[in-house]
């Protein structure tokens, strides 16, 4: 893993900028929609080639719409996101392109879709329950065309193996249905794997599982990118499952990333008051970590139209004046590459 | 319920491997409509009426062998009036007669009470009422099918891109199906009626159509709005699957469960209206149909003025086989709810 940083460091896959998704508040019948969810709100990254970046915070920070965004299942309000896709995906490195994928339509975009895959959180609604299981990890080869019916017979078997159901003839013709949530869930990394992509979608991909078997399918993602150079966004609200898997982590609060660095850096050093109340909260499986516990006020709202100012004000313990006259403080690099935005750190 | 696990060497052909599979799945969902039984009634009923459907074709020749002496058979050849060369001219049902008729004591007109020669009678103008009740069987079969055939093709194809678009193409069609809700549909089939000449197969496409767009699509589309946000869809999409792909490969498949529980209803409603459109007599009797064996028996006064049960079999049989088949398939259809809707079954 070491190697294979040191190699790649320096060469990013995944560029967002500015990137924004706001969803209109239905608020009558006639009405136009004049206020609106801010689910991602002008957040920066880089996620760099062979990376497990993580995306991480309580339920409806805008992790999903995130992920969502980064594989073009809807499209952004506004922003940019560089993806370095490969024109014909055989093709190695040399034939990519950097190029905004953000709002890419028609050809370009399915095109585009043979780089990028996406793992659901809930493997027992994420598989169509009427296709048995050569059909579903077959269904990105037949949907762009690719390989004759039994090339896609003989690569399904292989990427059956690949993920660890074997014998993969007595997985072939079942349904979900016959399956374990944890098989399940391997089918589905079967499917996202099956084009070859540079960069995987994981949302949550283990918090529907069984505790005892999460392990076997994050080492088995590890062992992905180990073996496949694939980046990912790996997204959880489980942050001793962030430790375990990602390089960096972001954390996300309303929308807004309120810090990133590399994981170790972040969880043993956070910076942000939000980061710290959620280390504190968190049972982290490790005694060497210290903590003292921290208070924040109030729970999550929903981020509609927010007032201009810092998103956490409202639950900050340590918010001044300063913080409640001015815009929501930016990213700002505090060294060793971690990044907060608070003003009073 | 059990699950046989299907053996798969590489070298099967798929087609093969798809067999079973469907093969497998049938005998699974037998199991579970099999404790039904309701379901099992329905079914019994409906199997009754094909039997008689598939006996039709050889009734006159049993009866020719069961139920006539060979003299009767003499006199029906030489009668002086509707002479026979064929046992099968008595017991056609739109121009069959009886010749020994007029020797019969026991009858009104051409009226002859249940006999041997006619296990149900026969009506006002001399045919085996069996005969006409079996002939019609084959059409209020086909009818009853295919008008729901072509409604749950309908509905399924309007409820799942309803669903999947919304916007202007959901709010067009359930205007649509506000107004074929509230369709004059008697009114509009006298007008129809006038214009062209109505044959089963046109009124079983008229039916379908109408039924199609009414209530059926609003069913459907609440199923497929269900299925639309379901994760596999966003995965699907996110292979790279175009809108075609989603609502074909996705959308349908997983409503046709549905889809085929309220095509059983639909038989029900298609026989139903056929019947109650015969009794108003909206359908030319080229052919006999079991509502138009109502009509004919009404159009001779021998249902109203206290004669009803004079000459019950005149009316009994059709009656009993229109409510007997349609509660069939409703039964039918009513068990394999349990199957679709999992929360109905005790278990
Ligand atoms: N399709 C949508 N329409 C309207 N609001 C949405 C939609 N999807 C997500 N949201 C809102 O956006 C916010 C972020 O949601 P999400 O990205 O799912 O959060 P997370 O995955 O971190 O729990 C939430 O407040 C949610 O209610
Ligand atoms: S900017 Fe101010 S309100 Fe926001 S987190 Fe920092 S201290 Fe708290
Ligand atoms: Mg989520």
């Amino acid at each position: 893993m070491v190697a294979l940083q040191t190699q790649t460091k320096t060469e990013i896959l995944v560029r967002v900028e500015n990137l924004r998704m706001l969803y209109p508040v239905a608020t009558g019948v006639f009405a136009r929609a004049r206020s609106f969810i801010h689910a991602v709100d002008d957040i920066s990254f880089d996620i760099n080639r062979g990376e497990i970046f993580g995306l991480i915070g309580e339920s409806g920070c805008g992790k999903t719409t995130t992920g969502k965004l980064l594989v073009r299942l809807i499209t952004p309000t506004s922003g940019h996101i560089y993806m370095r896709v490969a024109q014909d995906p055989s093709t190695d490195s040399q034939g990519e392109q950097f190029v905004d994928i953000a709002t890419l339509e028609g050809r370009a975009l399915k095109a585009f879709r043979r780089n990028v895959q996406m793992i659901f959180q809930d493997p027992y609604e994420s598989l169509n329950p009427r296709m048995t299981i050569f059909d579903i990890v077959s269904e990105p080869l037949s949907i762009h065309g690719i390989g004759s019916i039994y090339e896609r017979e003989e690569r399904v078997a292989e990427l059956l193996s690949l993920v660890g159901l074997t014998p993969p003839e007595s997985f072939l013709f079942r349904y979900p249905h016959e399956l374990s949530g944890g098989q399940r869930q391997r089918v589905a990394i079967a499917r996202a794997m099956i084009l070859n992509p540079s960069f995987i979608v994981a949302d949550e991909p283990t918090s529907m599982l069984d505790v005892s078997i999460r392990t076997g399918v994050m080492n088995l993602m590890l062992d992905l990118r180990e073996e496949f150079g694939i980046s990912y966004l790996y997204i959880t609200h489980d942050l001793a499952v962030a430790r375990y898997m990602c390089d960096r982590i972001a954390v996300m609060y309303l929308g807004k990333i309120v810090e990133l660095g590399p994981t170790e850096e972040v969880i043993q050093n956070p910076l942000h008051p939000y980061t710290r109340a959620l280390i504190s909260a968190v049972p982290i499986p490790d005694p060497t970590v210290e903590r003292q516990p921290i208070e924040i006020k109030g729970g999550v709202s929903k981020p509609i139209d927010p007032p201009p100012r810092c998103r956490f004000y409202e639950r900050c313990p340590i918010a001044t004046e300063r913080c409640a006259h001015s815009d929501h403080p930016p990213l700002e690099d505090k060294g060793n590459g971690h990044f907060a935005a608070c003003y009073e750190i | 319920m059990q699950r046989a696990r299907v053996t798969f060497e590489p070298t099967q052909a798929l087609w093969r491997v798809r067999l079973q599979l469907l093969w497998r799945g049938l005998k699974s969902t037998w199991a579970m409509f099999a404790e039904s039984k309701i379901g099992l009634t329905g079914l019994g009923i409906i199997i009754f009426f094909i039997l008689l459907w598939m006996l039709w074709p050889i009734y006159p020749w049993l009866m020719e062998r069961l139920a006539w002496t060979p003299e009767e058979l003499e006199a029906a050849r030489n009668a002086p009036y509707g002479a026979i060369s064929s046992i099968y001219q008595v017991y056609d049902p739109v121009t069959g007669y009886d010749p020994l008729i007029p020797l019969e004591e026991n009858r009104e007109g051409n009226i002859l009470p249940p006999s041997r020669r006619h296990p149900l009678g026969t009506d006002q103008y001399g045919r085996d009422i069996l005969a006409q009740l079996m002939a019609s069987t084959g059409s209020e079969f086909t009818l009853g099918v295919l008008a729901a055939l072509i409604t749950v093709f309908i509905g399924t194809c309007i409820g799942a891109i309803t669903a999947y678009y919304g916007g202007f193409v959901d709010t067009f069609f359930m205007r649509l199906a506000d107004v074929f809700i509230l369709f004059p549909l008697v009114s509009f089939l006298i007008v129809l009626g006038s214009m062209m000449e109505l044959t089963l197969l046109k009124l079983a496409l008229i039916l379908g159509i109408l039924f199609g767009f009414g209530q059926i699509t609003i069913i459907l589309k609440s199923q497929a709005l269900a299925i639309k946000v379901k994760p596999y869809i966003e995965a699907a999409k996110v292979a790279g699957g175009g809108h075609f792909h989603v609502i074909f490969r996705h959308i349908i498949p997983n409503m046709l469960p549905l889809s085929f529980l309220y095509m059983m209803f639909n038989v029900t409603s298609a026989i139903f209206s056929e019947a109650a459109l015969s009794f108003f007599g909206l359908l030319p009797g080229a052919r006999t149909t079991w509502g138009i064996m109502i009509d004919s028996a009404h159009s001779g006064g021998y249902i109203l003025g206290g004669r009803s049960f004079e000459y019950w079999w005149l009316w009994v049989p059709p009656g009993v086989a229109i409510t007997l088949l349609c509660s069939a398939f409703y039964l039918v259809g009513r068990g394999l709810d349990e199957v679709v809707n999992p929360r109905l079954r005790k278990r």
